[in-house]
């Protein structure tokens, strides 16, 4: 029995240590994302669901970049989530001509999330000077002044909402932009700008004196993490095919940290599967009413009792890991190894 | 010409003098000791040198340019590196990236690069990882690569912050207290390991230490403060029987 087991470790090991792994996975993916939606493989309800997870998934992640890897509390992701979402609507309802909004929904995500990301730079020169407990409460100003800024704004229906939006959110769409973003995210934390980040979450001062440049890297983190937020700010947005400002309020902040808590922090995988318990288990408990809100802060106290830095808490599936970079010490032994011999 | 020219270096703490005209010129190849009592001024010092505080008064030059002002990350660039009193490793980070974070300013790629790993990107991770073990290797931390640096024992603790230090490609060291906590016997390992560095990597030194033995076994000239004050410098045999020196170390002496 236990031979079987281990030769079937070793033989997932290998499959998973494999160079086409991940991007066979993924094709895979993007393959039955885009069957289920056009072939109704999938109830339409589970595939809504699977829409939310993917956005969580990307909302969790980017936030998970500030507050994870990088040790700054941010409270205020929902913020970017609205200025993407608001952007992309006003593009595809009152910009784009009406025929081809199907085909510009793309460009304006993108664009969502590029004005999302010239809001993080503005967000991010506070964090030079401010750490910690001060910075949170920059990042929940900003959160509250966006909130009040939209109420405030007739053009896009103030505190009404917007609508008018086409439902051009779907999941090959979702599938996509979660597997684009998961990728650039973790592409960042395993680079040069990736260490910076690590290394401003252990000892800012230290980091300096390395020749780190910390503002430079700071602003980095911020404008990725906040593009990424616009960019979910858009699917949700074309999904709900309405907004208002009151969904993107300090509520919605709070849950996507719950998203990271619970997943753990510095980890793409723990991002991942934090996004994924949280929204199918609110999904679960729904028949439970109003007690769901109850029941899930509770768990996140449990959690944060028993296992503090979430389920991965900075750790990572070996899969995430680029395998150039995983291999890196055990090629640098090879040479020297060889080196040594022929010396 | 001096590698590190001080002049009138003065820095207060709101009202208080931590130091007053420190006035240094440190050669290239020397090895230089800052001695005194605690909180003489010392670590504050070095913390002007490396930019963590922007001194009161007077100036820095370095290799002829001004650097105060200048942040830590333009400094450490420019080529002054520092191990810490309390060692203030990485803790959480492997023991590679600890050395490869020192790299960070000699990776040639940009953030698009990295973001979409294209271009130089590879390359310049395989030029980084490699000589970053390479270091790792010379300081016999090679096997450790993977641990997190605050897993390591302590001595080792001490080589990596050297280590990670050297990475920065300078070419002057500031080592603060690089014998804290450490026994006759790794005392004198240090003193090897302190010239080996200072002739394979072709290092100017400056260093701040307690213990009289290492001091007087390596460095070349000494720098005694007291109070943020110079109250003697010259040859460590000098200073050792220097009455200042005396008196600030054991007190004034009582006449019969």
């Amino acid at each position: 029995m236990s031979t079987v087991l281990k030769s079937a470790g070793r033989g997932w090991r290998e499959i998973t240590g494999n160079r086409a792994f991940m991007p066979s996975l993924i094709v895979a993916g993007f393959v039955f994302s885009f069957a289920a939606a056009q072939f109704e493989l999938l109830d339409p309800y589970v595939q809504l669901i699977l829409m939310y997870v993917g956005i969580n998934i990307i909302l969790a992640s980017s936030l998970n970049l500030i507050n994870g890897y990088m040790g700054e509390f941010s409270v205020g992701h929902a913020g970017f989530m609205a200025v993407g979402a608001y952007t992309a609507s006003i593009l595809t309802v009152s910009v784009f001509p009406g025929g081809a909004t199907f085909l510009l929904f793309p460009l304006a995500v993108l664009a969502g999330g590029l004005v999302s990301a010239l809001v993080g730079l503005v967000v991010a020169v506070p964090s030079f000077k401010t750490r910690g407990d001060y910075l949170a409460i920059v990042t929940l100003a900003f959160n509250m002044i966006i909130k009040s800024l939209i109420e405030n704004l007739e053009a896009v229906g103030g505190p009404r909402g917007f609508l008018g939006m086409e439902k051009l959110t779907t999941l090959p769409w979702v599938f996509f932009w979660t597997v684009l973003s998961v990728w650039i995210i973790r592409n960042l934390v395993y680079s040069n700008f990736g260490r910076g980040v690590l290394s401003i979450r252990e000892d800012e001062i230290a980091s300096d004196l390395m020749s780190v440049n910390t503002r430079h890297v700071k602003l980095i983190a911020f404008v990725v993490s906040s593009f990424f937020a616009g960019i979910a700010g858009a699917l949700f947005a074309h999904l709900l095919q309405y907004i208002n400002p009151r969904m993107f309020d300090i509520l919605k902040s709070t849950d996507i940290l719950i998203m990271v808590y619970l997943g753990g922090i510095g980890s793409i995988a723990g991002s991942i599967i934090g996004a994924t318990i949280f929204t199918v288990l609110l999904e679960i408990l729904r028949p439970m009413g109003l007690w769901r809100m109850v029941l899930m802060p509770l768990l996140l106290v449990i959690l944060m009792i028993f296992r503090p830095r979430g389920i991965m808490g900075l750790r990572e599936f070996r899969w995430f890991v680029p395998l150039h970079d995983f291999l890196a010490v055990r090629l640098w032994r090879r040479k020297k190894e060889a080196a040594d011999a022929s010396s | 010409m001096p590698l590190l020219e001080s002049r009138n270096l003065t820095h207060y703490f709101d009202g208080l003098c931590a130091v007053s005209d420190f006035n240094l010129d440190v050669e290239p190849g020397e090895i230089v000791g800052i001695i005194g009592p605690n909180g003489a001024g010392k670590t504050t010092v070095f913390n002007l040198f490396t930019g963590v505080y922007r001194a009161t008064g007077g100036s820095v030059l370095f290799d002829g340019s001004e650097i105060v002002g200048r942040t830590p990350s333009e400094i450490t660039s420019l080529g002054i590196a520092r191990t810490f009193q309390n060692i203030r490793l990485f803790k959480e980070l492997s023991v590679l990236d600890n050395v490869r974070v020192a790299h960070y300013a000699q990776v040639r790629y940009n953030a698009i690069e990295a973001l979409l790993q294209i271009g130089r990107y590879r390359a310049e991770e395989k030029r980084v990882t490699d000589r970053a073990m390479d270091l790792l290797a010379a300081f016999r931390l090679e096997d450790h690569a993977e641990e997190p640096a605050g897993n390591l024992p302590y001595g080792m603790q001490r080589r990596l912050e050297m280590a990670r230090a050297l990475a920065t490609g300078p070419r002057l060291l500031l080592l603060d207290e690089p014998a804290a906590g450490m026994n006759p016997n790794e005392i004198v390992q240090l003193m090897d390991l302190i010239q080996w560095i200072r002739k394979s990597f072709g290092l100017t030194i400056l260093l701040i230490e307690h213990q009289m033995r290492l001091v007087m076994g390596i460095c070349e000239r000494l720098k005694v403060l007291d109070f943020g004050a110079t109250i003697a410098e010259g040859l460590p045999r000098d200073i050792q029987n220097h009455p200042k020196v005396l008196e600030a170390y054991l007190g004034e002496e009582v006449s019969p």
